[in-house]
């Protein structure tokens, strides 16, 4: 949260927008939706070593909950009719990080007959995050990358009037 | 049991259902006739001197240019840790064999993963639907001519490069 | 019938009509690890079955191996199976070598199995974790993780990746170990004893651990022969079979282990509880291979010479190897071209997801995650 201005006795100011984003990027809740290879660096991420409950972001099990899916794993094309319906499920604001090779474009699976090569052709995807697969470091990176642009979105701008129709 | 003795005894057993036995081999495997594969199954694993108790594996290999389906069966027995290796051909047009489900419970999942995949039909297994593609899959992919389709439910199945 | 040691009367719809629900549980569950669904014909809190539906992580390897070379498949290799990527390596490299009839050097065979063990631990470390997790304990699950990190900074000091190694080469292994890395390795071993007594006191002797597993789905010998059940579920109901032992392989025979078995310590022989057990004594014998590996390692080459265009002569050949979730057998036939004409893995995972079914008959509904869990069973490697 950048402060516009700051007085002594702890009072801030900022924008009303900020502080909105700032809210929501301190509670990213993930859901619980390990794929593959990658769901065990994802459980590894929220383990003892990296914790990204320090970022505020915690898993939950219910898409209705959650604000992020992490895509992790190899998406086959069973599967990625369902993770439609998945990420219908999950209420707006909603974002998709896309973990691994596999998720952003079919990876090492380019030659399968039933992968689907990439996330991005089911569902929009905010953050493609590489590696095969990364690390529990380059998904917290992925994290606090989707945090930066969750500050940079408004949400109490002035609407477009809508002319009366007479 | 050495592999030449249990070909021995399959051989006393059912002397014309056994084509070829091959004892040189790394693994030693006999070529049985596929519509017996049952009861040489039941034999093997009800025999006082055999007791293959276990079916470790079953795959299902397409000979193209032989114009069969070869269906290979792993056996083992815990009691006298001796294997052997049963190969099963069915006509790859129409591949049709006996089920081995009433000898090894195992079979019911890897027949499923055999017809999902190379499209052979097993007789009176109880549960013959497809296990690992989807349900309205067209095609068996393990099988050498299978095309990848162009897309499934509107999903393309391929990805430009962007290095290109 | 028994719960958390109360008898209470189940009511099995003799005296109230009630219906049958169908529940749908995943692809999407928390406590299915990884994409496995499944369908629950239910009767109340009763379960008549689960119906189990695989298939959304099958990444079509065996077809890959066709179109990528003997050496080109190592890397796809790691994904059968994520967790314990190594002993796929290594069936892999075992099978090519017995088709091309290479011989792999001593201290190659040595590394391959100092590897395979540390995976060992590491690979029963996530299933008990999860296992505990799931039944709903959720501290002993970071104690695992703890050590599991550990494991996998070794591994990544070995082959610089932390899950998906690709080690070994066919031949042999890619990398000598690095330089230093006994004595981390024992270092590790000696504090990982203390943490294996603390994880007894946790767990292994905790009451409500043992109450929720105790007597839930328990195998017989039999059935776990007929539905070709592997590894430590195998163990659990007491058979004493090991391929490290009973169809030797590597230099195993050179290292002496015991292999413990299931005695229903908590119930009957082969529950859950056993197959808990029978993991953790598991992973004390790898710290004994271990130790014992360090002890016996020789000098020399670590990989043998193998062309790069491998072409093995025509042919098809198993082998088996003790995986972390037990036998895995590999086949593949050759026609004398440089890519395998087939390969077929046949996993632990697989033969315990096909006996779910059976299994799930008359139990509770929240008996089903303990089932899962205790079979330890990994998405991929069911899948492929």
């Amino acid at each position: 949260m950048s402060l516009v201005n700051s007085f002594s006795q702890g009072v801030v100011t900022t924008t009303a927008d900020q502080f909105l984003n700032w809210t929501r990027k301190s509670s990213v809740w993930w859901m619980l939706f390990g794929l593959a290879c990658c769901a065990i660096e994802l459980m590894q991420t929220q383990g003892p070593r990296s914790d990204v409950d320090r970022f505020g972001a915690a898993p939950r099990a219910s898409p209705r909950q959650s604000d992020l899916m992490v895509v992790a794993g190899t998406l086959t094309l069973k599967m990625a009719l369902r993770t439609k319906v998945l990420y219908d499920q999950m209420p707006e604001p909603r974002y998709v990080i896309s973990m691994g090779a596999c998720a952003s474009c079919g990876g090492l699976f380019q030659l399968a007959y039933s992968v689907c090569d990439g996330v991005d052709k089911v569902i929009p995807v905010d953050v493609y995050v590489p590696g095969c697969p990364p690390r529990p470091e380059a998904l917290t990176e992925g994290i606090l990358k989707l945090q930066e642009k969750m500050m940079t979105e408004t949400w109490l701008v002035k609407r477009p009037t809508v002319e009366a129709h007479a | 049991m050495e592999a030449a003795e249990i070909h021995a005894a399959l051989r006393d057993k059912f002397s014309d259902k056994i084509s070829a036995t091959d004892e040189a081999a790394k693994d030693p495997s006999a070529v049985v006739d596929g519509a017996a594969i049952r009861e040489i199954c039941a034999f093997l694993r009800d025999d006082e001197r055999l007791r293959f108790d276990v079916l470790n594996n079953q795959t299902g290999v397409d000979y193209k240019a032989e114009g069969y389906i070869e269906v290979v069966y792993h056996l083992y027995s815990y009691e006298y840790r001796h294997g052997v290796v049963l190969k099963a051909r069915a006509n790859r047009d129409e591949p049709v064999l006996p089920s081995v489900e009433e000898v090894w419970k195992a079979a019911n999942w890897l027949e499923r993963e055999i017809y999902d995949l190379l499209g052979v039909k097993f007789l009176d297994h109880t549960d013959l639907r497809r296990l690992l593609m989807p349900e309205d899959w067209v095609g068996y992919p393990l099988r050498k001519d299978f095309v990848e389709p162009e897309e499934y439910h509107g999903i393309s199945t391929t990805r430009e490069s962007l290095l290109r | 019938m028994s719960i958390a040691g109360f008898e209470v009367e189940v009511d099995r719809g003799r005296g109230l009509e009630t219906e049958e629900m169908t529940l749908n549980m995943g692809p999407q569950h928390p406590s299915t690890h990884g994409v496995l669904r499944f369908v629950v014909k239910a009767d109340g809190e009763i379960m008549r079955r689960a119906i189990p539906d695989v298939g959304y992580l099958h990444r079509s390897i065996e077809k890959i191996s066709e179109k990528v070379g003997y050496h080109g498949f190592m890397p796809y290799t790691d994904r059968v199976d994520y967790v314990a990527a190594m002993f796929c390596n290594q069936g892999w490299g075992m099978v090519t070598e017995k088709l091309a009839d290479i011989e792999v050097p001593k201290r190659g065979e040595y590394c391959r199995v100092i590897a395979a063990e540390l995976n060992r631990i590491s690979s029963h470390l996530l299933s008990v974790g999860t296992m505990i997790l799931d039944i709903g304990a959720i501290t002993p699950f970071f104690h695992a993780f703890r050590e599991r990190e550990k494991i996998n900074d070794l591994l990544e000091e070995l082959c610089g990746a932390r899950l998906t190694y690709n080690y070994m080469r066919i031949g042999g292994v890619a990398w000598d170990l690095p330089p230093g890395y006994e004595e981390k390795v024992l270092a590790f071993l000696s504090q990982f004893d203390r943490m294996l007594e603390e994880y007894d006191d946790l767990v292994t002797s905790n009451k409500l651990f043992r109450a929720r597993c105790s007597g839930v789905a328990a195998i017989s010998p039999a059935d776990a022969a007929a539905y070709n059940l592997v590894g430590p579920n195998l163990r659990a109901c007491g058979v004493r079979y090991d391929v490290r032992r009973d169809e030797p392989y590597s230099v195993y025979p050179e290292l002496e282990f015991d292999v413990p078995v299931g005695t229903g310590s908590a119930g009957a022989v082969g529950d859950s509880f056993d197959r808990y057990l029978v993991r953790i004594l598991e992973i004390k014998e790898s710290i004994k291979i271990l130790r014992q590996c360090f002890q016996q390692i020789p000098d020399g080459p670590v990989v043998a010479k193998v062309p790069r265009k491998l072409k093995p002569p025509a042919g098809d050949v198993q082998i088996r190897v003790e995986s972390a979730r037990g036998d895995m057998s590999w086949y593949a036939v050759s026609d004398g071209s440089e890519f395998p004409y087939r390969c077929k893995v046949r996993t632990g995972s697989f033969a315990a997801m096909g006996m779910i079914e059976e299994l799930s008959k008359g139990l509770m509904l929240a008996d089903l995650v303990t089932v899962i869990a205790s079979l330890d069973i990994v998405a991929p490697e069911v899948d492929r």
